[in-house]
């Protein structure tokens, strides 16, 4: 039978136009520009300098505390500057630019296309290989990997699930990873099986991905203790809390974390990753990124290289049609729309959708919430979406942190049923910012 | 018969009331709250709009901080002004110090005729929310955003959004420099400044710290930090920092000189007499070329 989680949840169009696009390579581009906060924590600092020559694989900025992560040149070639550059959403961010010079490789990075299936690495030095690869949560969220491997003193895990569900509409990457890089994934979850001490892991799939299904138990059957479970399809499923609920139907406390129902989730895109890191010493430098639209000429995904400008993403697409109003980095719930096209590909960037002018509009909003409660009946983590919006307006902080605005993971899910076309999100995004700063004035 | 229950009746009652009276009477002289008379008389002196611009919860809030407060010269009611300040403190015995009369000033001249715009954002009308989501519509990352962000806070209806330059005006009568705006912006764009007796300012309308080519680029009228600025002025009020001058107003005099200077028209004058050959009185400098 296939399971779900019980509270809230959407069903938006799916889209999934790039399903059956084969992952493809694109070409080098001339320059790339790799920001050295690409992951949540402390930003890496810088090591190069201004005309460094530099290889692909080599680390160009190190992590600056625990919860961070090391960046790595994603190509060969001479660094040309350290100067900020404009990010996605327009405002100048440090980053290292650098100059593209042939293809030339750290030598102890392996290359070889051929499975790795053996490995007799203790747990910390997992750990340590992962965190120098600097791998990051690839679903999107980007924490530092290493940070989730190393257990809490007194916590333990019993299993591990692997986020396959894909519930965002559109993307496609992690089902084509899925399925070409089936047997990358099963070594990288028996890496993380033994960094944790887990006997156990569960690869959680939605059923729009039967293909994805029937290929990963095939392969499953061959490594020992892992299973895969399909899902019935709904947003947002691939939402930590609510795939620990509904694989292992273990509900998360507010404010805690996933080990402390004594789970781990990692996406299947981190353990295709951790692989590369453990088994291949190779770092993170490059990612599969969809590109696609309703207009595209051409939809697909692309293996493409940290710090690629986006526009060359959309030109290996057939460029953008004339009718677009709108580019968005990320699923369409999720994602946060381009201010410019020039920005890099980042360690997040899961996907690249560009969006006709009458889609990309939002509607205009009616006047008043006529407390209709559809945004409480979908919020997937209980919240009255409707309450903290006007809360968060009339700036009631206090009350907003009672009724647990910290919960809200700003899956969209109210703003995209509001029959009132309110912007729910965005206020409630607002307010969990103001009380995120009181919370830490008040420890201060 | 039952006339005599209404007598029992009436009396039963009244006595209940005179014994719970004479009860409530001891009560309330046991648990007594003295409340020190002043602050009633210094909030009736007080304007009464509840602004929060002195720092306190509305007015009886300052009242009673400014009636518990040793020292007075730090506080101050930017509304009321001198004259209600003075009468305040006259409450206290205490001797007021007269301060400068403020004035919010918007700090961004970018109209649209100035800065092309790169996109356009159609989500929540809410400055705090835009600049969470992205650097502007425009290519001044630093730029006011016109979304009203000081228009909802301001308590006096002292501050409007011109449809034409799409930027705040403040109201030279209406501003009482409470600081709301200020403390709303979250580009802080606004800033608080001396109010000359006839209204007289000179300030740089613009906060763009980009160097020179970058800043003039994405605003005709932004400052380039040229610095023409720091070398005209004869009182050296200027300073220039992160390729952005700012005009002390303090040491300013109000000579214009660097008005004159100013490549780029990024230093307004508002409320001087009409100069000889050109006319710029207006908060938004028509550009003759």
């Amino acid at each position: 039978m296939l399971k779900t989680f019980t509270k809230g949840g959407v069903h938006p169009p799916e889209n999934k136009f790039s399903a059956n696009a084969a992952i493809e390579n694109l070409p080098l581009p001339k320059q790339v520009v790799i920001p050295i906060s690409q992951h949540i924590g402390a930003p890496a600092a810088a090591t190069v300098a201004k005309g460094d020559k530099v290889l692909v694989g080599q680390v160009i900025a190190k992590s600056s505390g625990f919860v961070s992560a090391n960046i790595h040149s994603s190509v060969s070639g001479t660094v040309a500057s350290l100067d900020a550059v404009l990010d996605s959403t327009g405002y100048k961010k440090p980053a290292i630019t650098i100059t593209v010079e042939g293809d030339e490789w750290l030598p102890e990075i392996d290359r070889s296309l051929e499975l790795k299936k053996e490995f007799s690495f203790t747990t910390e030095e997992i750990i340590a290989k992962v965190s120098a690869a600097g791998v990051v949560g690839l679903g999107g969220a980007t924490f530092p990997s290493h940070v989730k491997l190393s257990i809490p003193k007194g916590k333990k895990a019993d299993v591990l699930i692997i986020n396959g569900v894909e519930c965002e509409p559109y993307l496609t990457s992690d089902h084509r990873l899925m399925l070409e890089k089936a047997h990358e994934l099963m070594v990288g979850i028996e890496i993380l099986k033994k960094a944790l001490g887990v006997e156990h892991a569960i690869i959680g799939i939605e059923n729009n991905k039967p293909d994805a299904i029937s290929y990963l138990i095939k392969i499953a059957s061959e490594y020992k203790g892992i299973e895969v479970q399909g899902l019935k399809v709904k947003y947002p499923q691939g939402g930590e809390k609510q795939l620990i609920k509904a694989l292992i139907n273990r509900e998360v406390p507010s404010g805690g974390l996933p080990i402390d129902v004594g789970t781990v989730v990692h996406n299947v895109g981190t353990a295709v990753a951790v692989y590369d890191a453990v088994q291949k010493n190779k770092p993170l430098i490059e990612r599969v990124v969809t590109i696609t639209g309703k207009s595209l000429p051409k939809t697909g995904n692309f293996m493409v290289r940290i710090g690629t400008p986006i526009s060359q993403l959309i030109e290996a697409a057939g460029g953008l049609p004339t009718d677009t109003g709108k580019v968005v980095n990320g699923g369409p719930m999720m994602g946060k729309a381009l201010n410019t096209i020039d920005a890099p590909v980042t360690k997040g960037t899961s996907g690249v959708i560009s969006f006709p002018e009458k889609e990309a509009k939002r509607v205009p909003e009616k006047p008043a919430c006529i407390r209709c409660a559809k945004c409480v009946s979908v919020c997937p983590m209980g919240l009255e979406p409707f309450l903290l919006n006007r809360l968060s307006q009339r700036k009631i902080f206090d009350r907003l942190e009672a009724e647990k605005v910290l919960d809200c993971m700003e899956c969209g899910s109210c703003s995209f049923v509001c029959p009132a076309n309110l912007p729910l999100l965005d206020y409630i995004r607002l307010g969990k910012g103001e009380v995120n700063a009181i919370i830490r004035a008040r420890k201060n | 018969m039952s006339y005599s229950i209404i007598l029992y009746t009436v009396l039963m009652l009244s006595a209940l009331g005179v014994v719970s009276a004479i009860i409530l009477y001891f009560v309330a002289q046991k648990f007594k709250v003295f409340e020190d008379p002043r602050i009633d008389e210094v909030e009736a002196v007080l304007p009464g709009a509840n602004c929060g611009g002195c720092g306190f919860p509305g007015c009886r809030g300052f009242a009673d901080a400014f009636v518990k407060a040793d020292d007075i010269s730090t506080m101050f009611c930017p509304p009321g002004g001198n004259e209600t300040f003075a009468a305040a403190a006259k409450v206290l015995g205490k001797e007021a110090i007269a301060q400068d009369p403020m004035i919010a000033v918007v700090r961004c001249s970018g109209s649209p005729e100035h800065r092309s715009r790169t996109s356009t954002y159609d989500g929540a009308q809410s400055c705090k929310i835009a600049t969470t989501l992205f650097s502007g519509d425009t290519g001044c990352q630093f730029g006011c955003l016109g979304l009203g962000d000081c228009v909802v806070v301001c308590k006096f209806d002292a501050i409007y959004i011109d449809e034409t330059t799409g930027l705040p005006v403040i109201s030279d009568e209406k501003c009482t420099a409470c600081g709301a705006c200020v403390k709303a912006c979250p580009k802080f764009i606004i800033e608080m400044r001396k109010k000359d007796p006839k209204g007289k300012r000179i300030f740089v309308s613009c906060i763009n710290k980009e160097k020179g080519g970058v800043a003039k680029k994405s605003c005709a009228v932004a400052c380039i930090g040229c610095g023409k600025c720091v070398k005209v002025c004869p009182h050296d009020a200027i300073t220039m920092e992160n390729n952005l001058a700012y005009i002390d107003y303090l040491k300013c005099k109000l000579c214009r000189k660097c008005v004159e200077d100013c490549p780029t028209n990024a230093i307004l004058e508002l409320h001087f007499p009409p100069r000889k050959p050109k006319v710029e009185v207006e908060v938004q400098p028509e550009k003759t070329e």
